[in-house]
């Protein structure tokens, strides 16, 4: 099994926006997933002597952001001065003993729409991190950012002939990604 | 004659090579392929089927990007967490 290594300096554009789509469906406001996200990237930075290389470095960062996350209901819930509701659980994924760590978010969704969109952000973060770092880039500000073509060839000082054949492979990757894990 | 053969350069002219197809297909995902395009990239469609195939798969993603639900950080908001990781790793 190869070792993982951690490379805190990329944490930030590797895996934010892979991050913020786990937090912000589990605590459904902006400012709160932010803080905790750069909560967890701190706390990753300082116990990164425990790392053992096992686990890729997502993985290890979603453990710990997962620490977070439950931390954050624990607190609000002691401010309210409630009782925390004990019930243990475990399926696949996930197991615990505290109703804090199910809460879904009160919107007018079903929690089943929840979960397919959850997933969904995840799963496209996830694939754009497998692409070459500047297919990654460049699909990236084309598609999602919306940025026009003229200004990513500056930037990358690529004609647009290069362009569209990044765009035409990062397109095919990501839709046999995606066809994996989500289509 | 010549007027069966003028149809004929016309519709060679007109007539899409897959790769050319697959490349208006990419462009028309970002509302960038033109009116003429479109139209070549449709009639090649009719009578092409692995062109088809991709032209799903290419819409079909862009649908998925366009979720509202997939959530970015903003670049300003990246430079936050940054800035803050910084200050600690200096620190």
């Amino acid at each position: 099994m190869p070792i993982n290594l951690l490379n805190p300096n990329l944490w930030v554009d590797k895996y934010s926006d892979y991050l913020y789509n786990y937090t912000i469906v589990r605590v459904n406001n902006h400012e709160i997933a932010q803080d905790l996200i750069s909560e967890t990237f701190l706390a990753g930075l300082k116990s990164k002597d425990n790392f053992k290389g096992e686990a890729t470095e997502r993985t290890w960062l979603i453990s710990i952001l997962k620490r977070k996350i439950i931390d954050h209901y624990r607190k609000i819930n002691s401010n309210k001065g409630k009782a925390e509701i004990r019930v243990t659980y475990s399926d696949g994924e996930s197991e615990g003993d505290w109703l804090e760590e199910r809460i879904s978010d009160p919107y007018d969704k079903t929690a089943e729409d929840t979960m397919e969109n959850e997933e969904l952000g995840m799963a496209i973060f996830g694939c754009l991190e497998g692409l070459a770092e500047k297919q990654a880039a460049i699909f990236r500000k084309k598609t999602i950012d919306g940025i026009d073509t003229e200004t990513i060839c500056n930037e990358y000082n690529i004609t647009p002939s290069n362009l569209w054949v990044i765009i035409h492979r990062a397109r095919k990757a990501m839709a046999d990604c995606l066809e994996k894990s989500w289509f | 004659m010549s007027g069966e053969k003028l149809v004929l350069v016309e519709f060679m002219s007109f007539k899409l090579e897959c790769d050319k197809a697959n490349h208006i297909c990419d462009k028309n995902q970002y509302k960038e392929a033109t009116f003429r395009e479109k139209v070549r990239l449709i009639f090649h469609l009719i009578y092409c089927r692995a062109c088809r195939k991709y032209t799903a798969r290419n819409n079909k993603l862009t649908k998925l990007i366009k979720t509202p639900d997939v959530k970015t950080v903003s670049a300003e908001d990246k430079s936050i967490l940054k800035e803050r990781l910084q200050k600690e790793t200096t620190e």
